[in-house]
C-alpha cells in the first residue's frame, strides 16, 4: 500500500464497516465527526477521530482534516460525498487516492439523463423517459417522477394520472433540491410488477472489470430497500449472464474503476430488463455480494485505489450459496414507516443463528432526528436461499431489541410470509402481501412473558432494597394481599399477582386473564433471567428503560409499560397546569386561549387576604385551557388554566 | 466475598428416618394446619358482611392499605396476628400490628380494623397498640398508623371492669378509666425521642380516637372520607344543643384548610397511602448501624426439618444444637465453654450477616450453668452482639444438693447479667418455658426487643402435671391434719381435670392470643424472623452496658 492512514468521510455503519477492512489490511483509519455523533461508535473504532464542526457534507474541511492527519486515502461510503465529483477530484488534486471510480464517471453517472444516453451507446435498454413533462402521455401512466440527480428515494413520486403531475413534480424538484442542491427532474415509465435488479461491478485502474453478479432488492418501502438478496431467485444463467453483460458494456463505455452498481428494473412477467442508474460507489445492500462471492468490497476498493491490479478474471469468481440481507430501521411499520426516536435501550444480537451485523449503533445509542434511522444491516449466508431467510429471520428474533420503535417485527414476518418463500419478490411486494407490522401475541404468550417480567422486577427489588435484602421476597408470616404488579402491552393491560412460597418458588394467582401457575426462578441478575413458570422454562434477556420493560420471550421481544402503583391525582397531573395556591378572586386574567407564554410571564392575578399574588408561567408554552373568568371566587386547589409546552424550538 | 465466622458447621445428629422424627413433624404440621386456619379466620376481621359493606364505600380492607403502603416484594413482620384467640373478641383483635418496609425505611405499622367493631378500642386493640409503640421506641423505627377507630368500646368501658378473659393468662386484671390513655403519652414521646409519628386517617377518628392524629407529627386525611372530632353531631346535639355535619364538624378539607390538623389532602385511600410513602421517603432516616457484616449463606443443615424436632408433648430432650444449626448462617457455631455447664448451650453465630450471641437450654439450669450463661451475656455486652435466646427449660433445678451450691444465687447472677444487659434480646421460646427459668433465658418481661413462640411450646409457671401434683399433696396434708379421710378418687378426678386446664392455658396459642409474645412461627421462619429482627434493632446504636448491678457471688 502506498498510503497507511485513511480518512473515512462518513458517519453509521459504513464508517464502522470501512473502519474493520482497513485494520485488517493494516491501515490507520481516522474519523470524522459531527457533535451529534459524538458518542457514536465509529469515533470509538477509528485510530483517529476529529470533530467537524459543521456537517458531512463539508468537503473543504474533510479535506484539510485528511491533510492534517497524514491520510494518504479517502473513502467516502455512501451517501454524504461519496457521489460529490467535485470533491473526488479535489481530493485527487490534493494528492490523495480516492476510494472509488474517476471524477469524471461519478459526474456521468450522476446526472441520470447523461447515464441514459451512454446507457444507449452501450446497448443496455433504457425505460422511456423524458425531461419535458409536455411529453408525459409519451411516457404514460402510471409513471415516475425522479431527480436527475437523485438516489435513495429522495425526489421520487409515482402519478397515476395526469391530474397529479402538475403536484408531483413540484414536490420532486422541492426535495431534489434541498437534498442534492439540483432541482432537475425527468419523467420515467413505471413497472407496477417490477423487480430490483442490480449488478455488483468492480474494476480496477488497468481496465480488468469483472462483476460480482446480481442483488435483488425489490423490496421497499418509501422507495428505500429494506431486504436484499443475491442471487435473485427469479434470475435464470441466461439472464444473469445478460444483465451481467449488459453492466460490463456499460462499465466499459465509461472507463469504470473501483466498486460500482449497475441498477436495472426488471419485468417480473417478460424478464425484460431496463437500465436505471449507475451507483458509482460502494452500495448500502454490498454485503450480501460479499457473502456469495468471498470477496471483500471495501478491500479491493482499497487496493484498487493503490492501483493494484484486481488479480483475477470473470471467470474466477465463484457464486456460493444464498445471501439475505435486512435493513433494521428505527422506523414505525404500523405507522407507515415514519422514523422513531429514542434511545436504543436494549441492543444485543443473538449468539445463534451466526449472521453478519453490520452496525453502527450500540446499546444506549440515542437514535434521533439527524441521521438516517437504520440501525444496522442483518446478513444471513447459507447454502440455499430458504435456509438464508429462515436464518435471518431467527437471528432478527432472537435479538433483544427495544427502547425505539423498529420494523423488526416486520421484517420477520416480511421473511417468512410464504411469498418471500416463493421468491415472490416485486417491487409492491409490501402493499400486495401486507406482512404484520409487530408481533401479535396470544394472551397465553403474552400472560407468560408479563409473569417473567414480573419475576424479574421482583429480583430488582429485592437486589436493590436498602434493607431486609437479605429476607425472602415478599415474605409474610401471617395473611397479605398477593404482590401485584400491572403491565401494559399493546393497550392491553395485564395484572400480575403473585406469593412467594416458602421453597423459593413463587405461585401466581389466577386473574381474569389467566389461571394460576407455580413458578421457580433459576437465575435472575440485572439483563436476563431464568426462569420456569408452570414447567415452561423461559430464559429472558429483559432491560428496563424508565417504565418500559423490554423482554425477549421465545417469540422476541416485547416492551410492557410498567403501570404505575399510584395514579397521581388529577390537578397534580396536568401537565402545565396553574392551580390556585390558595383561596381568592380572579382579579385579572392576562390570556387568552391559545396566547403563547414565555417563562415568567404573568398568567394571572389572584387577590386573597387582600393582597394581589400575580401567578408566572413556570415555563413557556401555549394557553389550551382556561378555567376561570375574571372576578371569580376560587378555591385553594383549583385549576386555573393550563398552558402546554410548545414544540421544541 | 463478606467475612464469615471461622467455626466449622455444627453436625446434625437428627435422624428425619426415625419413627420420633417422624411423629414430631406430623404434630408439628397438624399445629401448623390449625394456625393457618386461624389466619385465614384473622385475615377476615369482621367478616364477609362488612368487607362488602366496606368495598360498597370504595374502602380498602386494612391489609389491602398495609400492602399498598409497602415497598413491593419486601417482607412484612406481622406482631401478634393471631391476638384473641380463645377470647370474646375477633381473631386478630380489631388492628394490625407489623414490621414493613416503606420507601427503604422500616417503620412499625399500626392499623385499625374498620371491620371489627367499626375500629373500635377493643382491650387487644389497646395491648396491640401499647405494643406498638414499644416497638417504635425500643428499636427507634418511624411510627405509622392507619387510623379507622370509632373510639372506646362504649358497650365494655365503665368505669372499672373485671376481665376473666383468658387474654389476661388466668390471672384476674383490674382496670380503671383513670388509668387509661398512656398511649397518647407514648406517641408524644415518641416524637421527643426524635422518633417521627405519621398517621394517615382512613375514616372517623373519634372521641379518644381524635387524639391518634393530634399527637401525630405528620397528618394524611381523606377528602369526603376522613372525619376528625372530639365529639360527633349526635354528642354534639347532647352537649351543647348545636346542629352539625360530619364535614363540617372533622372533614379532611376541614381539617386540611380551616384547622391545619391535616398537613395533607389525599383524594383517596391510595392516594393517602402514597402521601404516607413519600413523607417517609422524607425522613432522612439514617440506621446507625452496622450493616450485616458477615457472610449470610444459607444454613447447610435443612430448616425444614425444624418441623421434626420438638415433641408434641415435650417429654423428649431436644437437641438445642439442631435447633441452632438449622437457623444460623452456614450452620456455623462456635460454642463457648462446651464441656461446663452443659445444659445451657452458648455461643457464637451469625444470621443474615449480623453476628449474634445464642444462649439455648439443653434442659434444666443447673448453678454451673447459670454461671456459664452470665459470663456469656457479658461477653456479648463487652463486645455490643445482639443476644438470641433459644427457650427449651423446665426451670432451675430444686433439690437439697442444688441449694446448697447456690442455685438461687446462680440463678440471680444470670437473671441479673440478663436484666442489666443492653444489647438487643430475641426471645424465641420453642419448646418449654416454665419458671423462673423464663425470666433467665430474658423473657417478655425482661424488656426483651422480640419474643416469638414456636407452635410446639408451653409456658406457665410450672408443668400442668407438676401443679396439679403440687396442689394433690397439699390437698392430702390438709386432710391428713384434720384426720379425714383421702378421696383417692376424687383426687384423682381434680389432678386431671387440673392438668387438662393447666396444659390448655399453657399452649403457644393462648399465650399468643394474650399477646404475651409477638407471635407465633412456623420453625422453619425463625432464621428469616430473627434476620429481619437483627436488622430492625439495628435502627437504634448497639452497645453493650459497661456496668452491672452488684452480683450476688
Amino acid at each position: 500500500m502506498s498510503f497507511t492512514t485513511l480518512l473515512v468521510a462518513n458517519r453509521g455503519e459504513i464508517a464502522c464497516r470501512v473502519i474493520r477492512s482497513a485494520h485488517d489490511m493494516g491501515i490507520r483509519c481516522v474519523a470524522v465527526y459531527v457533535a451529534a455523533d459524538a458518542d457514536a461508535p465509529f469515533v470509538q473504532q477509528a485510530d483517529e477521530a476529529v470533530r467537524l464542526d459543521t456537517t458531512y457534507l463539508d468537503g473543504d474541511a474533510i479535506l484539510k482534516t485528511a491533510l492534517a492527519t497524514g491520510a494518504g486515502a479517502v473513502h467516502p461510503g455512501y451517501g454524504y460525498l461519496s457521489e460529490n465529483a467535485a470533491f473526488a477530484a479535489d481530493v485527487i488534486a490534493a494528492g490523495l487516492a480516492w476510494v472509488g471510480p474517476s471524477p469524471d464517471a461519478i459526474e456521468q453517472m450522476g446526472d441520470k439523463i447523461t447515464a441514459k444516453a451512454l446507457a444507449e451507446k452501450a446497448q443496455v435498454p433504457s425505460l422511456p423517459s423524458t425531461e419535458d413533462p409536455a411529453a408525459a402521455a409519451e411516457i404514460g401512466y402510471p409513471l415516475l417522477v425522479k431527480a436527475a440527480a437523485g438516489g435513495g428515494g429522495k425526489g421520487m413520486r409515482i402519478v397515476e394520472s395526469t391530474s397529479d403531475l402538475e403536484e408531483a413534480l413540484a414536490a420532486a424538484r422541492r426535495e431534489a433540491k434541498s437534498g442534492f442542491g439540483d432541482d432537475r427532474v425527468f419523467l420515467e415509465r413505471y413497472l407496477s410488477r417490477a423487480r430490483h435488479i442490480e449488478i455488483q461491478i468492480l474494476g480496477d485502474t488497468h481496465g480488468n472489470l469483472v462483476h460480482l453478479g446480481e442483488r435483488e432488492c425489490s423490496i421497499q418501502r418509501r422507495h428505500q430497500k429494506i431486504i436484499e438478496e443475491s442471487p435473485s431467485p427469479r434470475l435464470d444463467d441466461g439472464l444473469r449472464e445478460a444483465m451481467g453483460d449488459a453492466a460490463l458494456r456499460l462499465a466499459r463505455e465509461i472507463g469504470y474503476r473501483s466498486a460500482g452498481t449497475v441498477e436495472f428494473l426488471l419485468d417480473d412477467e417478460t424478464g425484460e430488463f431496463f437500465f436505471l442508474e449507475v451507483n458509482t460507489r460502494l452500495q448500502v445492500e454490498h454485503p450480501v455480494s460479499e457473502l456469495v462471492t468471498g470477496i471483500d468490497l471495501v478491500r479491493e476498493q482499497l487496493r484498487v485505489a493503490d492501483d493494484e491490479p484486481l488479480g483475477y478474471e470473470q471467470g474466477d469468481i465463484r457464486f456460493d450459496g444464498a445471501a439475505v440481507e435486512a435493513r433494521l430501521y428505527a422506523e414505525d411499520p404500523a405507522n407507515e414507516f415514519l422514523p422513531a426516536t429514542g434511545t436504543l435501550a436494549a441492543f444485543a444480537p443473538a449468539p445463534s443463528p451466526e449472521v453478519r451485523w453490520d452496525t453502527g449503533v450500540a446499546e444506549g445509542s440515542v437514535i434521533g432526528t439527524d441521521f438516517d434511522p437504520m440501525l444496522a444491516k442483518v446478513i444471513a449466508h447459507a447454502p440455499t436461499r430458504r435456509e438464508a431467510a429462515g436464518r435471518l429471520a431467527l437471528a432478527l428474533a432472537r435479538t433483544h431489541l427495544g427502547g425505539v420503535v423498529t420494523n423488526r417485527d416486520f421484517l420477520v414476518a416480511t421473511l417468512r410470509t410464504p411469498e418471500f418463500i416463493a421468491g415472490d419478490t416485486t417491487t409492491d411486494f409490501i402493499d400486495r402481501v401486507q406482512p404484520t407490522c409487530a408481533l401479535d401475541p396470544t394472551n397465553e404468550q403474552r400472560t407468560l412473558l408479563a409473569r417473567v417480567a414480573a419475576l424479574w422486577v421482583q429480583g430488582a427489588n429485592r437486589r436493590n432494597a436498602h434493607v431486609l435484602g437479605l429476607a425472602p421476597s415478599g415474605w409474610r408470616n401471617a395473611r397479605m394481599p398477593a404482590q401485584k404488579l400491572v403491565l401494559e402491552h399493546a393497550g392491553q393491560s395485564v395484572t400480575v399477582l403473585y406469593r412467594s412460597l416458602r421453597d423459593d418458588r413463587f405461585r401466581f394467582e389466577p386473574t381474569d386473564e389467566a389461571e394460576a401457575a407455580l413458578a421457580r426462578i433459576h437465575a435472575c441478575c440485572e439483563s436476563r433471567i431464568d426462569a420456569e413458570i408452570d414447567g415452561h422454562r423461559v430464559s429472558a434477556r429483559v432491560t428496563r428503560t424508565g417504565d418500559r420493560l423490554i423482554v425477549q420471550g421465545p417469540n422476541g421481544d416485547l416492551t410492557f409499560t410498567e403501570q404505575p402503583r399510584f395514579a397521581l391525582p388529577s390537578a397534580a397531573q396536568t401537565a402545565g397546569g396553574f392551580v390556585a395556591q390558595m383561596p381568592g378572586k380572579v382579579l385579572d386574567l392576562r390570556v387568552e386561549l391559545g396566547d403563547r407564554v414565555n417563562v415568567g410571564d404573568t398568567v394571572i392575578v389572584l387577590e386573597a387576604m387582600k393582597m394581589e399574588h400575580p401567578i408566572r408561567a413556570g415555563e413557556s408554552g401555549i394557553v389550551t385551557d382556561i378555567r376561570v373568568s375574571e372576578g371569580e371566587q376560587v378555591e385553594a386547589g383549583a385549576l386555573l388554566l393550563v398552558v402546554e409546552p410548545a414544540e421544541d424550538e | 466475598m463478606q467475612p464469615s465466622l471461622l467455626a466449622p458447621p455444627l453436625r446434625s445428629t437428627l435422624d428425619p428416618r426415625a419413627p420420633e422424627f417422624r411423629e414430631n413433624r406430623d404434630a408439628m404440621l397438624e399445629k401448623l394446619e390449625e394456625i393457618d386456619a386461624l389466619l385465614d379466620e384473622a385475615e377476615l376481621g369482621g367478616g364477609a358482611y362488612h368487607h362488602e359493606r366496606l368495598a360498597k364505600r370504595g374502602k380498602l380492607p386494612v391489609r389491602e392499605r398495609i400492602a399498598l403502603a409497602l415497598d413491593p416484594d419486601s417482607p412484612f413482620l406481622e406482631i401478634s396476628p393471631l391476638a384473641a384467640y380463645n377470647s370474646s373478641y375477633t381473631i386478630g383483635g380489631g388492628a394490625v400490628l407489623g414490621i414493613g418496609v416503606i420507601a427503604g425505611v422500616e417503620c412499625v405499622i399500626f392499623a385499625n380494623d374498620p371491620t371489627v367493631l367499626g375500629g373500635a378500642l377493643t382491650p387487644h386493640v389497646g395491648k396491640k397498640w401499647m405494643r406498638a409503640l414499644e416497638i417504635a421506641r425500643d428499636n427507634r423505627l418511624p411510627y405509622v398508623s392507619f387510623v379507622e377507630s370509632a373510639g372506646a368500646d362504649l358497650r365494655r368501658s365503665g368505669g372499672s371492669k373485671k376481665q376473666t378473659d383468658s387474654s389476661t393468662a388466668g390471672g384476674t386484671k383490674i382496670e380503671h378509666f383513670a388509668e387509661t390513655g398512656r398511649f397518647f403519652y407514648e406517641m408524644i414521646e415518641l416524637s421527643k425521642l426524635e422518633i417521627p409519628t405519621v398517621c394517615v386517617v382512613f375514616g372517623s377518628s373519634t372521641a379518644g380516637g381524635a387524639y391518634q392524629p393530634g399527637m401525630s407529627d405528620y397528618n394524611v386525611v381523606i377528602k369526603q372520607q376522613s372525619k376528625i372530632f372530639l365529639a360527633g353531631p349526635p354528642l354534639v346535639k347532647m352537649a351543647t344543643g348545636e346542629e352539625s355535619d360530619d364535614e363540617t364538624l372533622g372533614g379532611a378539607k376541614m381539617h386540611a384548610e380551616i384547622s391545619g390538623l391535616g398537613e395533607y389532602l389525599a383524594e383517596d385511600e391510595p392516594d393517602a397511602l402514597r402521601l404516607c410513602r413519600e413523607i417517609v421517603s422524607h425522613l432522612n432516616w439514617r440506621k446507625p448501624g452496622p450493616a450485616p457484616s458477615l457472610r449470610a449463606d444459607p444454613p447447610v443443615l435443612d430448616p425444614e426439618e425444624l418441623l421434626g424436632i420438638m415433641d408434641a408433648d415435650l417429654r423428649r430432650p431436644v437437641e438445642i444444637r439442631d435447633v441452632i444449626g438449622r437457623i444460623v448462617d452456614g450452620s456455623r457455631f462456635e460454642e463457648f465453654k462446651p464441656r461446663y455447664g452443659a445444659t445451657l448451650v452458648c455461643g457464637f453465630a451469625s444470621i443474615h450477616g449480623y453476628p449474634v450471641g445464642i444462649l439455648g437450654n439443653n434442659g434444666v439450669i443447673y448453678p454451673d450453668s447459670a454461671e456459664k450463661a452470665a459470663h456469656f451475656v457479658q461477653l456479648c455486652n463487652q463486645i455490643d452482639v445482639p443476644l438470641v435466646f433459644l427457650q427449651n427449660l423446665t426451670g432451675f433445678i430444686v433439690g437439697r444438693d442444688y441449694e446448697q451450691a447456690g442455685m438461687i444465687k446462680k440463678g440471680s447472677q444470670l437473671i441479673n447479667a440478663v436484666t442489666n444487659s443492653e444489647v438487643p434480646h430475641l426471645t424465641v421460646i420453642v419448646g418449654a418455658s416454665y419458671g423462673a427459668g423464663t425470666y433467665a433465658m430474658s423473657g417478655r418481661a425482661f424488656n426483651n426487643r422480640f419474643t416469638f413462640i414456636w407452635p410446639s411450646a408451653r409456658i406457665a409457671v410450672m408443668g400442668g402435671k407438676q401443679i396439679a401434683g403440687v396442689m394433690s399433696i397439699v390437698r392430702r396434708g390438709q386432710a391428713a391434719r384434720k384426720g379425714e379421710p383421702f378421696d383417692e378418687e376424687a383426687d384423682a378426678q381434680i389432678r386431671a381435670a387440673v392438668e387438662a386446664a393447666q396444659e390448655r392455658g399453657s399452649i403457644a396459642l393462648e399465650a399468643s392470643g394474650a399477646i404475651s409474645d409477638d407471635g407465633i412461627l412456623d420453625p422453619r421462619d425463625t432464621r428469616t424472623a430473627l434476620g429481619i429482627c437483627l436488622s430492625v434493632v439495628r435502627n437504634k446504636p448497639i452497645e453493650g452496658t459497661a456496668g452491672y448491678g452488684v452480683f450476688r457471688l
